[in-house]
């Protein structure tokens, strides 16, 4: 799904552009998206490496651990057929716990690590590692589904572009992500019970 | 809300604090640990450059063509029936893709509409309770090997339009 999409990125784009004569700036955006890419990149791996540098230090000290035992009731819900002590639980609880607390940045080592995890129990069931679980389907959506409590970013852009009120959207976004994290642990509940899944 | 500016300034130092001082207590060789996860990160992130680099050339293109304008125009109809504006719906779009392109995009709408419109404020809302759909799952899944990603696609498009509407209709109700 992800290769023919890229795919039609790149295709209905350039049509559109030779119809719409806007050649000369896609040939200058795909210059300047590479060095955006390399920027964005360049910046990751300071920050990631910090994150994933604490993470093993949270890891080892026994923090992770003791998180995702306060944390397990829930994770059982979303991931029924997780083995209860599998290794997963702690990084996807970690995972979360970045995420709820909106530290962006260190979401992506967590969540790579989960993967990676889910990936091995994949293997241990003796399934194709090409499909997706139901697990990962699971963790991606709520992923996707925004956990962050307080949105700071968002208040630091809106004083920033001159609002009276930056603050008025914590709760109107705190109601949002508390609703669209539902609407992603039932959709999950209803699509994990399907038939199909290998 | 002077408390929630000075959380914000001492949260993720705090944080940092905790964990230090809990592995501390532990005796355990911080640096050491540290290192070994840092290096992790580095090889994290240079798995991770095709695939970034892939996704930035194609929304860079599908961008710069107008084929997000067009695509949006197309929608705007059926959007306007759900009382979304239309101003909304590339921001919408963009933030599937890309954080940075969609905070660029956000910066526009602030300059134009206001932060307090009702534009200003659905974006707002929109950009804090979603996360970026097509990184997160081109990120995670080529990390882990996966080719076929079953229904995280069509679940994770259904959660962005939902919480599009969700934006919007919270946005009618805590400014009017």
């Amino acid at each position: 799904m992800l290769n023919i999409l890229w795919a039609c990125l790149l295709i209905v784009g350039i049509i559109t552009a030779a119809f719409t004569g806007n050649l000369e700036a896609v040939n200058n955006s795909i210059l300047e998206s590479t060095q955006d890419a390399v920027e964005l990149l360049i910046v990751m791996t300071g920050i990631i490496s910090m994150w994933n540098g604490f993470l093993v230090i949270a890891e080892e000290s026994g923090i992770t651990k003791q998180l995702t035992r306060y944390m397990c009731p829930f994770l059982r819900l979303l991931f029924p057929h997780l083995p209860p002590s599998h290794p997963a639980f702690d990084y996807i609880c970690a995972n979360f716990i970045a995420n709820i607390l909106g530290l962006g940045w260190a979401c992506t080592p967590t969540g790579l690590a989960a993967m990676k995890q889910l990936q091995l129990l994949q293997q241990q069931r003796g399934r194709s590692p090409d499909i997706a679980s139901d697990e990962m389907c699971t963790f991606l959506i709520l992923n996707i589904s925004s956990l962050q409590l307080i949105p700071m970013n968002m208040i630091a852009y809106r004083s920033k572009y001159g609002s009276t009120t930056p603050f008025a959207i914590i709760v109107p976004a705190l109601i949002a992500t508390t609703i669209t994290t539902l609407i992603a642990c039932i959709l999950c509940r209803i699509l994990q019970n399907r038939k199909d899944s290998p | 809300m002077k408390l929630l500016h000075f959380v914000s300034i001492f949260f993720i130092p705090f944080f940092l604090f905790l964990i230090v001082l809990y592995a501390l207590l532990q005796k355990k060789p911080l640096f050491d640990l540290f290192t070994k996860g840092a290096k992790a990160g580095i090889t994290t992130v240079y798995q991770i450059a095709p695939t970034i680099i892939g996704l930035f050339v194609a929304i860079g293109v599908f961008r710069s063509s107008g084929a997000l304008d067009l695509v949006c125009n197309l929608l705007s109809p059926i959007a306007s029936l759900f009382h979304i504006p239309t101003p909304i719906l590339p921001l919408s779009l963009l933030k599937m893709f890309s954080a940075s392109g969609a905070n660029g995009l956000l910066f526009d709408l602030f300059k134009s509409y206001g932060t307090d419109s009702y534009i200003g404020f659905t974006a707002s809302i929109l950009l804090s309770c979603t996360e970026t759909l097509f990184y997160t799952v081109s990120v995670y899944y080529i990390s882990a090997g996966v080719k076929k990603t079953r229904w995280t696609i069509p679940a994770g498009i259904f959660l962005s339009i939902c919480s599009l509407w969700i934006s919007c209709l919270l946005t009618r109700y805590f400014i009017h």
